[in-house]
Formats: structure tokens, C-alpha cells, sequence
């Protein structure tokens, strides 16, 4: 944008000056403070991680080991499972705050009581810290003193160990995930289907149109940069979720809700600062490698409509 | 006017500046004269009530020195600051740590200051001086008690079943079926606090070496491992036992230690198998249950060589950073410490868990029954030994979670203990340890 700006004024203004000084009209230096503070606090610690991956190090000395710190957190038995976790958890997470976003914000843009007050409502989860929520949960979560599992018991079902069983662990973490997080997904589904012009449901009511056409063929098509947007906020997201993780269950019972970043928090937290290091390396690689063609994919398909 | 203002500047950079410098937090209350050491102490209930009460005789000993207690987190989080402060020179004057491997991990012979040299190192115990020594050159004072890993029982519910304390695994697993009988859960777990899981594979550790005498030293060396040490991997296969059989309580997986507490006092459930030092825990929230709670060591195959895994205390260290009249003064504080008056000033503060590590120092008459177990294995020779991590600097990070894995049944006993092998590794390498890269 600054760049589309720049040239129109350059070539309005002074025609007569050298091509080099119509390009910009502010000097160079103007540059500097922002990318002094880009690179020291972004390019050169992104660059020293991967130079600080391939050593074992301690805060004072490192010493060269090359690719081993990447093998030995492939070998890593907590890894593949943190990786399928990590998986897990983004899909789930994402998919489900992409269906409940959609239906929530589709009830909160139509004509119903108390409707600013329900929109702040669902937002609200949203506003409350992460380790709080994770926290109210555990409590809430308690397989025997939990309010949960107390008020399945009125009603005669024995509720699961939702934190403490294996196969429940990780998807309970994630329905809190979603519960916190749906408020945001809703707000941006709202701001899309607003943004919708109203003569396109117009024309639709003169021809005939139910509220599920209405809905198929009006707001599910158009709507389709909120979609974009949320699928890839709640995915990256997903992917390196670490603090409601932590908070919950610190990955277990044992290792059975890890996910990557809490492997690397692991590795981190022993003192094995080279490992957690290319833990974090493989994380940026990964993450990348699913959100970009993803994203690219997501955005061509909106140009193509 | 101009020159009131320079001075008032002056004075506030400076403050600014003694504020940063390493430990001096509230330096700027004492009147010029007088030394403010800073002592930092994990936040655990018994170790800041006797930091506060070393802290406490001491200044009333020592008019020109005021020690102030700071306390820190407990666990891995606990680990991390100390490492990072002590890194980045910003650690208190003196601070209370872990001895043994934790401490060889402070890479010592770099942060801290050896205290060889003090006339008290000759009065400490063999057993602490091995825990606290790294490279020939010695480095702490003993903080606290000796404390075992150990079962400790509720002898009430022992009596009304009839029960003998176990010497070996299969009286104990005997015990165990009566008690599920009587409707009383047999073994208390609480994986809701992951580290009280390890117990039966660190406790364990006497059965190991009466075993195999060399395994600490071959352990260190990469030429014993766990898994194909059979003495070695009972441990884990006992924690997988204890929940095949069904012996555990209901709510393993979610209780804390506070709960597995409530429960042994209470009599609900028999055994707990945990560090000793928890007994001033229990005996904070049921202190009429003094004499009824007991201890005995985890029973291995043979009841000739039964005894009791012990820890040794805490050390309290000097860092590198403390310097000039600080490091003297820090320097009497240790001598406080590791003299007879420092054990009574830890003795008044708290309940006491189990014997000190200095000559002279004695243990008062109303101990609780647990520590009186424990010094009737201490006293007998050859019925102890010091627990795996004050011997090899080698410990896993992830013990915690294996043996939570292996005690609920997630993860077999071989499996659990090959896994851990592998997790040691990553610590020697990180040690720099010879015959591990």
C-alpha cells in the first residue's frame, strides 16, 4: 500500500528531479528506526535460532553438533504423538469454530430479542485469560468433585475422566478451546454477513427463496472471506497452542495430550536448550508448511467466485 | 539550584543503577552500616518456615547482618530460575537448592563458591558431602533433613487388619489383596501432582544396589541402563502391578498430594508411597495423627537386604556473584546453618522430617513416629542408601510422566523403562558426560 502511495505522489509533484528521488520522497533514513527494530528483535534471532539449533547449548557456551539435535527430537517417543495431537487439536479446533461460528453468528445477525446482549455474551470467553479459563475448567473437569460430572450424576450418567482418561484428555482441552475462542469466529462472521448488500435477499425473497436458500446459496457463498479468515486465524492457532494445553493437563496423563509446542516447553523447561531450539525450528517449518499453500489455496478460490 | 538538581539526578540514577546490581533487593533500608544478605528457598510449607527461622536466630545473633527470606517456585519452574538467574548473575547472596544431580546441573565449579575451606566442612555427614561435592571441591551447607523415599502407612488401619509391616514385595502385595478386602484402597497415587509418581521406581533404588553394588557407577558410565538391569526395572513393573491388580485408590488419576494425605490420615487408604518430608504436610492439617501415621521402605525380593532409600538435605550455596563483605557475610550464614544452633533454629520452626546432617545436632524427643521408622534404618548398617539422583548426576526429565504412564496403565513396565533410558541420555549428553555421544 505505502508503495502504491508513494509512486502516485512522486510523479505528480516533481516531474523534473532525477527517476531516483521521484521514487521515494522521503529520505532513506526515515527507514532506519523501523528496521533497526525489525532486525534486532525479529531477523537476528530468527536467523541465530537456526544457527543455535544445530548446537548444544548452554546460556554461557554452545558447542556444534550439527543436524543431531534434529534427530534425537525425531526420536523423540512424546514427538509423533505431539505431532498427531498438534493435528488433531488444529482440525478440530478449527472446524469446530469455523460450523458453530457460522450457525451462531446466522442466529445473531437475524431478528431476535436481546440481540446486542447475546453477541456480547458470546464474545465475552474471549476477553478472559487463558490460564483462568484452563484453570476454571480443571476444577469443573474434576472427574470426582467436578461440577460436571456431579451434575451427570443427578441424572444418573457417570461422567469420564474428561482430563484424567487418556482418550478424553485432548479433546476436552479442545472444547475449551472452542468455547473461548468461538466469540471471536462469531464476530468476524457477523462483520461478513452484515457486510452482505440487503438487495441480494430482496431479490431472493421476490423469487421465492426459503430461509435454508437464503442461507445455501446467499450467505455461505459471500461469506467466504470470513470463512478464509477464520479457518486460518483458529488453524495457526490450533497448531502452536500451548497455553490452555499447559494449563489444563501439562500434556498428560503421561504423554497423551502433548502437542509439539508443549514438547519443546518440555525439552526447554529440563535445560536441553539446543534440542528445544530445533524443536521450535521444526514448528516454523510445519506450521508454514500447512498455512501457506493452504492460505494460497483458501484466497485463489475467493478470486475465482 | 542547577547543582541540586544534578545531585537530585545523580541520586536517582544511582538508585536506579543499585537497583539492577545482582541481590541487592532492599539494600536501601539498612542505615549504612549493616549487610542485607538475600536468601532465596523453594515456596514448599517446611522449607520457608525454617529459612524464616534460620533468618530469624541469626539476625539476633549477628546485629550487623539481616538475612531476608525470598522464596521461589517449586519443580521444573523452580529449576529455570535458578539456572537463569544464576547465569545471568542475578542471583540472591545465598539460596537454598536441591543437592545431588540438580546441583551438578548448576555446572557448580562456574556459579558457585566452594566452601572447602570453612571450618564446619569437616562436622558434615559423609552421605551430604558426596551430595554436595562436585570435582573434589565442596559446595553447600545442609539445608533441612535427611528425607527417604519410602511407603509411609496408616498403623491404625494396620492394626485393625491384623497387617505386619511387609520386608519384601509379596508379604507387601499380600497386604495389599486383605486391605481391598476391608474396603480400604490399598496404595494411594495422586498423578493430579506428577512427581508423587515416581516413588516406587526412585524409592526403590536401596533394592537396586543391594542387588547390584556397581550400578550407580556403571549407570554414569552408559554401561547399565534400566530396562535390562532386572533389579533395576522392578520398580516400573511394580507400579504396573499396583494398578493391574486394581490396588490403587478411585481417583488416582486427578488426586493431589493434598488429597492422597487426607486420605492416609483418614484411614481410607493404607500406603502411600512418597518422600518422607511430606509427613509435616500431613501433620499440618492432622496433627493428632502424630503417632499413627508410620513408614517402611519399599520391599524388594529379599527380606535379608530390605532398607531404606534416603535423600540427602538440600545444600544452601554461596553464588559466584556474591562478592566482598556479602561473600563474608553469606559465609557465616552457612557456618550458621551447619552448626547445632542452626539445627535447632530449623527444629523450632517446623516439624522436624528426619535426622540432620551435622555432627552434634540432635533430634528432639517428640518426633513424629515416622521419623523414628526411619532412624531405626538409618542407625542399622547397611540398611540404607542414598537415592540414584545423589549419586549419578544422570536424571531423566520425564520420569514423572513415564511413571504416571506406567502406573495407570497407559504404558507397559519395559516399555516405560526403555523410554526413560532414552530420556537419561539427552541429560548426560547435555552434562557433556564422557561415553554418552
Amino acid at each position: 500500500m505505502s508503495v502504491l502511495l508513494e509512486t502516485r505522489d512522486g510523479t505528480a509533484r516533481d516531474t523534473g528531479s532525477p527517476p531516483a528521488r521521484v521514487r521515494s520522497p522521503y529520505p532513506h533514513w526515515f527507514y532506519l528506526p523501523a528496521a533497526i527494530v525489525y532486525g534486532v528483535l525479529f531477523l537476528i534471532p530468527t536467523f541465530a535460532s537456526f544457527y543455535f539449533s544445530l548446537t548444544r547449548w548452554t546460556l554461557f557456551e554452545s558447542h556444534f553438533i550439527g543436524l543431531d539435535n534434529f534427530v534425537q527430537f525425531f526420536q523423540e517417543p512424546a514427538l509423533v504423538k505431539g505431532f498427531v495431537n498438534t493435528l488433531i487439536y488444529g482440525v478440530v479446533t478449527s472446524g469446530a469454530k469455523v460450523v458453530l461460528g457460522l450457525l451462531l453468528a446466522v442466529l445473531l445477525t437475524s431478528r431476535i430479542v436481546a440481540r446486542g446482549y447475546l453477541r456480547s455474551v458470546v464474545f465475552f470467553p474471549v476477553l478472559v485469560s487463558t490460564i483462568g479459563v484452563g484453570l476454571t475448567f480443571t476444577v469443573l473437569m474434576n472427574p470426582e468433585q467436578g461440577l460436571i460430572n456431579q451434575t451427570l450424576a443427578t441424572v444418573g450418567i457417570e461422567g469420564p475422566g474428561w482430563l484424567t482418561d487418556p482418550s478424553y484428555a485432548l479433546l476436552s482441552v479442545a472444547l475449551v478451546d472452542v468455547w473461548k475462542g468461538v466469540g471471536l469466529a462469531t464476530l468476524i462472521y457477523i462483520a461478513g454477513i452484515v457486510s452482505i448488500p440487503q438487495e441480494y435477499f430482496e431479490a431472493a425473497r421476490v423469487d421465492g427463496a426459503g430461509a435454508w436458500a437464503n442461507f445455501r446459496h446467499l450467505i455461505l457463498p459471500l461469506a467466504r472471506p470470513a470463512t478464509v479468515t477464520v479457518i486460518i486465524l483458529s488453524l495457526i492457532g490450533g497448531l502452536r497452542s500451548f497455553d490452555l494445553i499447559w494449563a489444563m493437563t501439562r500434556g498428560g496423563p503421561g504423554f497423551t495430550s502433548d502437542v509439539i509446542a508443549s514438547v519443546i516447553y518440555k525439552q526447554y523447561q529440563a535445560g536441553f536448550y539446543g534440542l528445544s531450539t530445533a524443536g521450535n525450528v521444526v514448528l516454523f517449518v510445519v506450521v508454514t508448511a500447512i498455512v501457506l499453500p493452504l492460505s494460497r489455496f483458501l484466497n485463489r478460490k475467493e478470486v475465482e467466485l | 539550584m542547577r547543582l541540586k538538581i544534578a545531585l537530585a539526578a545523580f541520586t536517582a540514577a544511582a538508585l536506579a543503577l543499585s537497583g539492577c546490581s545482582a541481590g541487592s533487593l532492599g539494600s536501601s533500608d539498612d542505615d549504612g552500616s549493616g549487610v542485607t544478605l538475600s536468601f532465596m528457598v523453594d515456596n514448599s510449607d517446611t522449607n520457608s518456615k525454617m529459612a524464616e527461622g534460620l533468618a530469624k536466630e541469626f539476625n539476633a545473633k549477628n546485629p550487623g547482618i539481616v538475612v531476608k527470606v525470598e522464596t521461589r517456585p517449586q519443580g521444573t519452574e523452580g529449576d529455570n530460575l535458578v539456572k537463569t538467574r544464576l547465569s545471568t548473575g542475578d542471583m540472591t547472596d545465598v539460596f537454598q537448592y536441591n543437592s545431588g544431580s540438580l546441583m551438578q546441573a548448576l555446572a557448580p565449579t562456574k556459579n558457585l563458591v566452594a566452601v572447602d575451606d570453612q571450618p564446619w566442612a569437616g562436622k558434615l555427614d559423609e552421605n551430604f558431602k558426596t551430595s554436595v561435592t562436585s570435582e573434589q571441591k565442596l559446595f553447600g551447607a545442609p539445608f533441612g533433613t535427611y528425607n527417604a523415599g519410602a511407603i509411609l502407612y496408616n498403623r491404625e488401619v494396620y492394626q485393625k487388619n491384623g497387617l505386619r509391616v511387609p520386608t519384601t514385595w509379596d508379604e507387601f502385595m499380600a497386604n495389599n489383596a486383605k486391605l481391598k478386602a476391608a474396603g480400604v484402597a490399598p496404595v494411594i497415587q495422586s498423578y493430579g501432582e506428577t512427581w508423587t509418581s515416581q516413588l516406587f521406581v526412585l524409592g526403590d533404588f536401596h533394592n537396586v544396589t543391594a542387588a547390584q553394588p556397581d550400578f550407580a557407577e556403571k549407570y554414569t558410565a552408559n554401561q547399565a541402563k534400566y530396562a535390562t538391569t532386572p533389579a533395576a526395572l522392578a520398580g516400573f513393573e511394580h507400579l504396573q502391578e499396583v494398578h493391574a491388580a486394581g490396588y490403587t485408590n478411585k481417583d488416582f488419576a486427578s488426586a493431589k498430594l493434598n488429597d492422597a494425605v487426607e486420605q492416609l490420615a483418614k484411614g481410607t487408604g493404607a500406603h502411600y508411597p512418597i518422600l518422607s518430608g511430606i509427613i509435616s504436610q500431613l501433620l499440618g492439617t492432622f496433627p493428632e495423627e502424630k503417632d499413627t501415621i508410620g513408614l517402611f521402605p519399599i520391599p524388594g525380593d529379599d527380606a535379608a537386604k530390605n532398607g531404606l532409600t534416603v535423600w540427602a538435605p538440600a545444600g544452601a550455596y554461596i553464588p559466584a556473584s556474591t562478592t566482598g563483605e556479602k561473600l563474608d557475610a553469606a559465609r557465616k550464614f552457612l557456618a550458621f546453618i551447619a552448626s547445632p544452633e542452626g539445627c535447632a533454629a530449623q527444629a523450632n520452626a517446623t516439624v522436624i522430617n528426619g535426622p540432620f546432617a551435622v555432627q552434634g545436632c540432635t533430634l528432639p524427643d517428640d518426633v513424629p513416629q515416622v521419623v523414628k521408622d526411619m532412624q531405626t534404618y538409618i542407625d542399622k548398617p547397611g540398611a540404607s542408601s542414598l537415592a540414584l539422583e545423589f549419586l549419578s548426576p544422570v536424571k531423566g526429565p520425564a520420569l514423572e510422566q513415564i511413571c504416571v504412564e506406567v502406573g495407570s496403565g497407559i504404558r507397559k513396565a519395559p516399555d516405560g523403562a526403555k523410554l526413560y533410558d532414552e530420556d537419561v541420555k539427552k541429560q548426560a549428553q547435555q552434562l557433556g558426560l564422557p561415553g554418552w555421544s
